[in-house]
Formats: C-alpha cells, structure tokens, sequence
C-alpha cells in the first residue's frame, strides 16, 4: 500500500503536498492513506481525494515540531496500515522527518525525485544530482521505500475519490528539542515552492534599488531570488540565494535580471521550465541557457516589464 | 565536548559535470576534490565550539585513499584527527550507516554535517544518523552553540525561521550563514602532516539503493532575443505564447 506524509502547513495542504498525493496515486496499486500532524482546516482533506488519497490519519498530541518523535509516529502508522511505500514533498520538514521514518521502517530513500518510477524491473526513480548539473537513476532495492519528490517537478493529475477521515492519539510526545521561537515571512511564496521567480544580481548595483524587482514578482504572484554575491554582501537575505550552495530551484519561470549566469548559478536554476535573462552584456553566459534575452540596462528594462505586465492583468 | 564532523569530499563547485563508462560512473578527469562547502561550515562552527567551551573535534569520511589529502586539509583548518572508513560511499544510507558505527564505538556529544552534500544532494544524513543512534536532529542550522550543558539552535523552516534548543547528545547540519568558512594557515599545514588519520574498515550493510545510471540535462534551443526599447513585450509572450503567465 502506498502512503504520503501530509505536511500540515497551519491547517493547510500546500501544493506540494498534493502533488505527492497525485504521485502517490499513480504509483498505488490500491488505495492511498495520507497521515498529518494535528488537524486540518475544513475543506482540507477533501484537496487530497482530489488527487486520489481515500484516507486520511491525523495524529494529535503534538504541540511542537520534533523530527524524533513525529518520525515515530508516522514510522507507527504507516506499519500500522501495511504502508510499504510512502512519499513526501521534499521540504525543509520533509527532509528532517523522511531519513527517519527510513531508518525505522528499514526502508531505501530518495530524495529530489523528479519524475514516477519505472517498475519493469525493480523500482527505478530520477533524481537530481550535482546541484542541477545532471541526473541519476537510482533502483530503491528494499522492500519499504520513502520517495520525496521535489516541489513543482511532477505533474497534478485529478484522480478523484472520497476521503475517510480518522484520529489517533500520539504516544510518544516528549520531544528532547524544545521550540522557543518561530518567525514566518508573512503573505510570502516560499521560495522551492513558487511557479515564478525573479531572480537579481549585482547588476541591481544596490540593495536599495530592489522595489522594482519586488514590484515585478508581486505582479506575477512571483518569489524573490538573488545571486551569491548579492547574498554573499548582506544585500538581501542569504535565503534568497539561489545555485550551487543555496537552494536548487525548478519554477515554472525564471526571470534573472543583472546575472551573468556563472557555473555555479546555473547549477541552482538550469532546470527552470522557461529562462528569460536580462544583462547589460550581450556576452554574458547566461544567455546561452536562456529561452528569452533582452541586453539593455535592469533600470530602463525593469520598468517598462513592470508597466506591461500591470497592463496585462486589466 | 567531543563533537564529529561528518565530511563529504566532492567535486569543486565550478566543474563541468560529465559521465563515463556508459554514463554510469562520474567522470574525475581533471576534477579538483574539495571539502563540501557545508561541511566545511560545521567543521569551522565545530572548532570554534571546541574551542570556547574545551573539547576535540574528529573528522570522518567515508572514502577511498583518494580522499586523503582532503581529509588532511580538514586536519590544517584545525581537526584533532580523522577517521577513514575505507569504502566508495555508494549512497546517503551507507554512508550513514558506517558514520553511524563510528558514533557508536566512539561515543560523541554532538554530530555535525552539512545541510547537504553538492554533488549527491541528498540532505539525508543528519536525519538517517539522528534515527540510527535514537538522538534527536536539528537540520540546516544558521546558528549552533552550547549552553549550560544544552545544544542551542537557529534553524530555516519552510518560509521562516525558528530558535531551538536540544539536549546532547544531538545530530545537526549545517547551513549557509553558518559562519565563516576557516582556511588552513601554514602553521596548520604543517601541524596536519602528523596528526593522526585513522583508517579503519567498513562494517558489512545491506544497501538500500543501486546508482544504475545518469544523464546531464538535455541542451536548451536557441535564446530568443527581445528588444529592449520594446521589453514590454516579453509579458506578451510569457503570457499568450509560451502561456506561463496568467
């Protein structure tokens, strides 16, 4: 049977979280069981029968994140329900909780898997490897198996079922990590989970000058991103970073204004579905991986996509 | 304190990746061998924990003798020795696994990786360390310190950030913001040429996965140019020909 662990984000099921039920349904030979932490809000779980999941366990007993005992408590209800192959979106709290589960349910793992399986003969996924310089097959060679799939690299495919809902109580809740604080971005796209990015380097020549580009991806419902040394000179937050030593992106598209598109960015970014590049400089390499270039200045280019793209929402 | 700094020993982030053998082995010609830059941060934030609060830092690899004068660049930046377990690390669940031995046998009070390593990507091996020894984790850290006998942390969450403490003993990763990468002076250089470097065998596991094969990404088509008197109309082509845009 197949499981996926339904990432509670403040009562909601993001759309990573759906996009690993529909995987999870089109690799099931039966049904497919979500488990959650704590409750969702109304209406939740019925996002999940869209996309195939006909049940849906929700633990209580949790007042705080803890990678060690939620991971027993998922490890426990999958076993529970004979779960042998149970997928997660791959974020910052998958990533905590999905190694674990492995271990404790003597499982192989993949993470970054960017496509279904071949099953023809034992159970083959592509993930991606050397920061976006290339992929790898991998056969997950032990019976359970814990896949986590990158954000926006497969496809949402309706499946439509209904849903039973059930609560358990957790058992073990004593953690040995203690929260004292959490602070969110509010309102903001999270940065591996946007469909659109755009993206600026130094070519912005100063943090003061990034209104416009927030202008822009606010038009586009789009998230901020910056290059190394942008991040590397505090102009903008280093979780902004996008390449080889920040965070690998795969957007719908991917605007980068005042990036000469060095190796290792690159690397963070190539598997954007459409690049549009825009630098001062005709040489600049970035434009070899793009799908769109505009050469000309980020202050006379920014405002006049600005204006089309305002003009294009009315 | 005795803390372990797991290591990743990887190609140099401005190689150009390619395959061989079929495309089934990572072709190492001409490819300069680093530190992984993530673990790089938690040997620098390693020592200088070691070093406020007393204690020794070790260094453990899971590699062949190929990785030896990497190993002996994390003995100059400041490691009191280092362990070799003399095997390919064929995937994260291996390598954890043979980690994992060493803790044991050894006995820490704190483990530290990268957040991930650049070339498997599989930001895993806090997690399967943290469950294969039943200590808790604490993944892509921006902050880590001790305090009155417990680990304290900053760590980036999905769209934020969050401060944390543990107890010890406790697995963590390192992230970017970290601190600043230490690089070797020629006294360090030189202290590192005696420091000891254990080589020990692997401990036989049943492996989880098989690597088959691996692909570079297919060649984008030509870029298409834009105007930019007219860079307005990109929006238009986003929008009603490549239909991206809404």
């Amino acid at each position: 049977m197949t499981g996926i662990y339904a990432e509670n984000s403040e009562g909601i099921f993001k759309k990573s979280v759906l996009e690993a039920a529909s995987y999870a349904s089109q690799i099931s030979q039966g049904q497919v069981t979500a488990v959650c932490i704590g409750q969702p809000n109304a209406g939740e779980a019925d996002k999940l029968a869209q996309y195939g999941v006909n049940k849906l366990i929700c633990i209580d007993g949790f007042s705080n994140f803890d990678a060690q005992t939620y991971s027993k408590e998922l490890a426990q209800a999958f076993a529970n329900n004979q779960i042998s192959q149970i997928v997660f979106a791959n974020t910052y709290e998958a990533k905590s909780i999905a190694p674990r589960v492995a271990v404790i349910m003597n499982a192989s793992i993949a993470s970054n898997v960017i496509a279904l399986p071949e099953t023809s003969s034992g159970f083959k996924v592509k993930r991606g490897v050397f920061s976006g310089k290339g992929f790898a097959y991998v056969t997950l060679d032990r019976a359970n198996k814990v896949i986590a799939i990158t954000p926006n690299s497969t496809e949402l495919k309706e499946n439509s079922t209904t849903i039973q809902i059930e609560t358990i109580s957790a058992t073990q809740t004593t953690a040995q990590t203690a929260i004292s604080s959490t602070s969110k971005a509010g309102g903001k796209i999270p940065l591996t989970e946007a469909e659109i990015v755009v993206s600026a380097g130094r070519g912005m020549k100063g943090p003061e000058n990034w209104g416009m580009v927030e202008d822009l991806a606010d038009i586009l419902g789009a998230a901020t991103a910056c290059s190394k040394p942008v991040s590397d000179m505090d102009w903008r937050p280093h979780s902004e970073h996008v390449g080889q030593t920040g965070i690998t992106i795969k957007p719908n598209l991917y605007i980068a204004i005042g990036i000469s598109g060095a190796i290792q960015h690159l690397a963070g970014v190539s598997s954007s579905k459409v690049i549009v590049v825009i630098n001062k400089d005709p040489e600049a390499p970035f434009f070899k991986a793009a799908d769109y270039g505009i050469v000309g200045d980020a202050f006379e280019v920014l405002p006049k996509l600005i204006e089309a793209a305002k003009a294009s929402k009315n | 304190m005795k803390i372990l700094v797991c290591m990743s020993v990887v190609p140099d982030t401005t190689t150009k990746v390619t395959f061989t053998d079929n495309d089934t082995k990572f072709n190492t010609q001409g490819v300069q061998f680093i530190i992984n830059p993530y673990d790089e941060l938690s040997l620098t934030r390693a020592l200088e924990i070691a070093e406020k609060n007393g204690g020794t830092v070790t260094v453990a690899t899971v590699g062949t003798a190929e990785t030896d004068a990497v190993i002996r660049k994390a003995l100059a930046i400041g490691a009191n020795d280092a362990i070799r377990i003399n095997a390919e690390p064929k995937d994260a669940q291996f390598v954890s696994e043979q980690l994992a031995a060493v803790a044991k046998a050894n006995g820490y009070d704190m483990i530290l990786t990268g957040r991930e390593s650049i070339d498997y990507n599989g930001g895993q091996v806090c997690g399967l360390l943290g469950a294969l020894l039943d200590w808790p984790s604490v993944n892509v850290c921006t902050k880590i310190d001790i305090q009155n006998g417990r680990a304290e942390f900053e760590r980036d969450i999905d769209g934020g950030r969050q401060t944390l403490s543990s107890s010890l003993p406790v697995v963590a990763s390192a992230q970017k913001d970290l601190c600043e990468p230490r690089i070797p002076n020629m006294k360090g250089i030189m202290a590192a040429r005696t420091k000891p470097l254990q080589v020990i065998e692997p401990i036989s596991t049943d492996l989880a996965s098989t690597y088959v094969n691996f692909e570079t990404p297919a060649s984008k088509q030509a870029v298409r140019m834009i105007d930019a008197e007219n860079a307005g109309q990109l929006i238009d082509i986003l929008k009603n020909e490549a239909k991206i845009i809404a």
